[in-house]
C-alpha cells in the first residue's frame, strides 16, 4: 500500500547571483514515499505554477545518478541524509511524516549561486580542462588490451573514475577545497599506463588550477569522502599530494 | 616557490613543521620522564642542556619551527574562511567519520599557545633566560616540585595536554596523509599510529604533572 507524509519545505530562493537571497517556506500534503526528492520538488513547482508563482529552479539531468548535476544541499547534508547517492537517488521515504526539510544550493566561493539551488560548477571543468586528459596525436591507435594492467590498480582507477563530479566534496568541506575531485581525476589517470606519461604535468596544472579558482586548502577532514555519492576514497587525496610533490622536487 | 604559493605546498610546510614539533615533544617528554626516575639524573641534564650553545641553537630552531606553524596556520584558515564564500549554510550537520580534532585544529592551536606561554613563563623564563641574561637559573627540580604543588597549576596543564592530545591525533596521521604516505590498507593502520603517539606523549608529560602534585600531597 502507498505510504504517504506531509512534509514542510524550506528552501533558498535567490533571483540572480547578485540578488539577496532568503529562505521560503513552503507546506507540501500527501506526498508518497515511494517517490524521489526531485519527484517532490516537481510536485512543489506544479504548484507553485498553478498558484502563478515562479517555481524553484534546481539544477537535474539524467535523474539516475550518473551526471552529477543534482546539487542539493539538504538536511546539512550535499545530496541528502543517505550515504552513498546522488540527490536524484534520493527517495521520499527518508523522512518523517511532518518533518521540516531544509534545501539549499551549494555554498562555496567558487560555485556561485546562478538562482535559487542551482549553483555555477564550471570551476571543476575547468579544473578538468586544465589537465584532466590523455593527449592523443593523430595516427594509428594501440589496441588498450594489448596492455597489461594490474587488477588492483585496474580496480583503483575504475573507483577513482567514477566520480560524476557533482561538487559534493567542495561543498561538504568546511574548507571550501576541491581536493577529492582533483585526487579522483589525477588517480584515475595517474593508476594507468596511458595516463602515466603525463601524471606530473597534470598533477602540477590541475593543482595550480584548483588553487587559481579559489578553492580552499584540504586539512584532511573527510567529510568530502564521508558525503561522495560515488564514495570516491580519501587515500586518492594521498595520492595526489604523493604526485604533486614527487612533481615540484624533480623539477 | 610553491611551498607558498600552492596549496599542497603550504600543507608540506605545515606538515613537516608540525612532525618536527611532533619530534621534539617526544624528545621534552622521554627528558620529563628522568625527573620521577631519577631527581638527580633529572638536575644533571637541566646542566647539560642550560644555555650552552647547541641548547640555544636547539631553541631557536624550535622558535622558528613554531612561528612557521602558527603562521601558516593563520594564512591556510583565513584562506579557507574565504573560499567557503559569504553566505554559511543554515542547517549543517556531523559526518561520522569525521573526527572532531580536524575541524578544530586552530582552536586547539590557540589553546595550546596559550599554554607555551604560561609554560615559558613558568620554566624557560627563569632558568634558560636567565641564564642567557649571566644570572645563575633556578633548579629544575625545584621548580617542578613547586609548579605542581599548586592545584591550579596542575589543572592548566591538564587542559592544555588534552589539547594537544586533540591536536595531534589528527595532526600526525594527517601530516603523513599531506605527504603522500598513505593507502587504503594504511589509512586506518596509521590512524591507529597517531592515537598511540598522541596518548604516549601526552601520558608521559602528565604523568610527571600528577605525580609531583601527589607527592606534594603527601
Ligand atoms: C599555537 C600553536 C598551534 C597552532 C595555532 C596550530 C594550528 C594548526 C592548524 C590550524 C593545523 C591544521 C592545518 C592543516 O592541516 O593544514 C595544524 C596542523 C598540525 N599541527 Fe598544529 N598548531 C599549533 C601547535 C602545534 C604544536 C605544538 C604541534 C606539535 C606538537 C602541532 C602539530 C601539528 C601537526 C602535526 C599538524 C598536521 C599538519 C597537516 O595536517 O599536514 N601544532 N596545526
Ligand atoms: S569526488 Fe565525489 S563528491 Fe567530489 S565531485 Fe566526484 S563524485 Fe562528487
Ligand atoms: S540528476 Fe544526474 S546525477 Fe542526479
Amino acid at each position: 500500500m502507498e505510504k504517504t507524509i506531509n512534509i514542510t519545505l524550506k528552501v533558498w530562493r535567490q533571483a540572480g547571483p547578485k540578488a539577496k537571497g532568503g529562505f521560503e517556506t513552503y507546506k507540501l500534503d500527501n506526498i508518497s514515499t515511494d517517490s524521489s526528492f526531485l519527484e517532490m520538488l516537481d510536485v512543489l513547482n506544479e504548484k507553485l505554477i498553478n498558484e502563478r508563482k515562479e517555481p524553484v529552479v534546481f539544477d537535474h539531468d539524467c535523474r539516475e545518478g550518473i551526471c552529477g548535476m543534482c546539487s542539493l544541499y539538504i538536511n546539512g547534508h550535499p545530496h541528502g541524509p543517505d550515504s552513498a547517492i546522488t540527490t536524484c537517488q534520493l527517495h521520499m521515504r527518508k523522512f518523517k511524516d511532518g518533518e521540516t526539510i531544509t534545501v539549499e544550493p551549494w555554498r562555496s566561493n567558487a560555485f556561485p549561486v546562478i538562482k535559487d539551488l542551482m549553483v555555477d560548477r564550471r570551476a571543476y571543468d575547468k579544473i578538468i580542462q586544465a589537465g584532466g586528459f590523455v593527449s592523443v596525436n593523430t595516427g594509428g591507435v594501440p589496441d588498450a588490451n594489448a596492455i597489461p594492467i594490474p587488477k588492483k590498480d585496474a580496480d583503483e582507477a575504475m573507483d577513482a573514475a567514477s566520480c560524476i563530479g557533482c561538487g559534493a566534496c567542495a561543498a561538504a568541506c568546511k574548507n571550501g577545497s576541491a581536493m577529492l575531485f582533483v585526487a579522483a581525476k589525477v588517480s584515475q589517470l595517474a593508476l594507468l599506463p596511458q595516463g602515466k606519461v603525463e601524471a606530473a604535468r597534470r598533477a602540477k596544472a590541475m593543482v595550480a588550477k584548483m588553487d587559481e579558482l579559489g578553492f580552499g586548502n584540504c586539512t584532511n577532514t573527510g567529510a568530502c569522502a564521508a558525503e561522495c555519492p560515488k564514495s570516491v576514497s580519501l587515500s586518492n587525496i594521498a595520492r595526489l599530494n604523493r604526485e604533486f610533490i614527487c612533481a615540484k622536487f624533480k623539477d | 616557490m610553491w611551498l607558498f604559493n600552492s596549496s599542497v605546498g603550504r600543507k608540506v610546510v605545515m606538515c613537516v613543521t608540525g612532525a618536527s614539533l611532533v619530534l621534539f615533544l617526544l624528545f621534552h617528554a622521554s627528558m620529563n620522564l628522568v625527573a620521577i626516575i631519577s631527581p638527580e639524573g633529572y638536575d644533571m641534564i637541566c646542566e647539560f642542556l642550560g644555555a650552552n650553545w647547541y641548547a640555544l641553537v636547539g631553541t631557536v630552531g624550535l622558535a622558528g619551527l613554531a612561528v612557521i606553524h602558527i603562521l601558516y596556520a593563520f594564512i591556510l584558515s583565513v584562506q579557507n574562511y574565504r573560499a567557503r564564500g559569504n553566505a554559511r549554510y543554515e542547517v549543517t550537520d556531523r559526518q561520522e567519520s569525521v573526527e572532531w580534532a580536524s575541524k578544530n585544529m586552530l582552536v586547539l592551536g590557540f589553546i595550546i599557545l596559550g599554554g607555551i606561554c604560561v609554560h615559558l613563563i613558568h620554566f624557560w623564563a627563569k632558568m634558560q633566560l636567565v641564564e642567557i641574561l649571566g644570572a645563575i637559573p633556578e633548579n629544575g627540580m625545584e621548580l617542578i616540585r613547586y609548579t605542581f604543588s599548586q592545584w591550579y597549576n596542575l589543572a592548566i596543564y591538564l587542559v592544555w595536554f588534552a589539547a594537544i592530545w586533540f591536536h595531534l591525533t589528527h595532526g600526525i596521521w594527517s601530516s603523513m596523509h599531506t605527504l603522500g604516505w598513505n593507502n587504503n590498507i594504511w589509512m586506518p593502520r596509521i590512524k591507529c599510529i597517531s592515537n598511540i603517539f598522541a596518548t604516549l606523549i601526552v601520558l608521559m608529560f602528565a604523568s610527571v604533572a600528577i605525580y609531583y602534585f601527589v607527592i606534594s600531597l603527601i
